[in-house]
């Protein structure tokens, strides 16, 4: 099953690349987006059926390797359960 | 006395440290491959800069997990001395040796420059002979460099005195427009409680000759040799 993960930085944290993206965008007219903030999408393949299970291993993945939890939130996403 | 330098897929700083170490200071100095599991018999340990996996996920988050950093972890348990500088010191960081961690360049570019450092803990093994007020010219070179701790830490960091190296201007005040990255407080460079294990952002390594645009990088060699010397 596909499990989508989505990383964020902190709010408290600054976000330069965001910052920058969204100077850009008020530059080029986008005057209605007020704030930007840049973050990670990431995909898995996991070898279950289980939902849970899938969720349990995103999660710890995200806790030792692919979020760093000082500074970053992570979001876990099933695709299929939130298709309909 | 033996110097080993770590070398990860993506390290470009090694032989600089090498070249440092062993031509330069005269140690006895040797490479350790990522994939070891032992240092050998080594009295101190260099993590060099670089890009250590093509810094993929973030800086150092990859490199932390290569077999060689459970050695490293252990060297630095047991007292030993472990100079991580720029890609090093964000491998440290993930590697949760040292505090906090390590964010974008606040203008986001790529900083490749010389910049004015002072010392503030001389009781290091990479700092002890650095003399009392000397501004230090060495480069930087990163575009992600700008150390991040918030206020608890912070305050955790100047109470136990683990604050190493500021970026500062010439006079040696520490201003942010001397701050190359946006560092939180000028922070170029940290060190453990133990005060064994030492991260910084600067090249120590690129400013060890005259003919480079900078000796001053020296001290923190000879400061380990004269640390090792006295602990065996």
């Amino acid at each position: 099953m596909q499990v989508e993960i989505v990383i964020t930085l902190r709010e408290s944290i600054l976000d330069p690349k965001g910052k920058a993206s969204h100077h850009a965008l008020e530059n080029l007219g986008f005057e209605e987006i007020s704030a930007v903030r840049i973050g990670k999408f990431i995909q898995l393949e996991v070898d279950t059926d289980d939902q849970a299970r899938a969720r349990d291993l995103a999660a710890a993945a995200c806790e030792k390797l692919l979020a760093n939890t000082v500074m970053e939130n992570y979001e876990i996403r099933i695709p299929d359960s939130t298709s309909n | 006395m033996k110097f080993g330098v770590i070398v990860f897929p993506g390290s470009n700083c090694d032989h600089d440290a090498y070249h440092a170490l062993k031509h330069v200071h005269g140690i006895d100095t040797s490479f350790i491959w990522h994939k070891d599991t032992d240092l050998g018999n080594v009295d101190g340990i260099i993590i060099p800069g670089g890009f250590s996996y093509g810094d993929y996920l973030r800086s150092g988050a990859i490199a932390r997990f290569s077999p060689v950093m459970t050695a490293v972890a252990d060297f630095a348990a047991r007292g030993g001395p472990v100079l991580g500088i720029c890609n090093g010191f964000q491998i440290l960081l993930e590697a949760q040796l040292l505090p906090g961690t390590m964010m974008a360049n606040e203008h986001l570019r790529f900083t490749c420059k010389f910049v004015n450092l002072v010392c503030q803990n001389r009781r290091t093994p990479f700092t002890a002979e650095i003399p009392d007020g000397k501004i230090l010219s060495i480069p930087v070179a990163h575009g992600e460099g700008n150390y991040y701790a918030d206020r608890d830490l912070i305050k955790m960091l100047e109470d136990g005195n683990q604050i190493v190296v500021r970026y500062c201007n010439e006079k040696g005040e520490v201003t942010p427009e001397s701050n190359p990255n946006g560092s939180t407080g000028n922070i170029a460079g940290i060190c453990n409680k133990k005060r064994n294990v030492v991260g910084m952002m600067p090249h120590p390594e690129r400013a060890v000759e005259e003919n480079l645009g900078s000796a001053d990088g020296r001290f923190f060699f000879e400061s380990a040799l004269a640390h090792i010397a006295t602990a065996t």
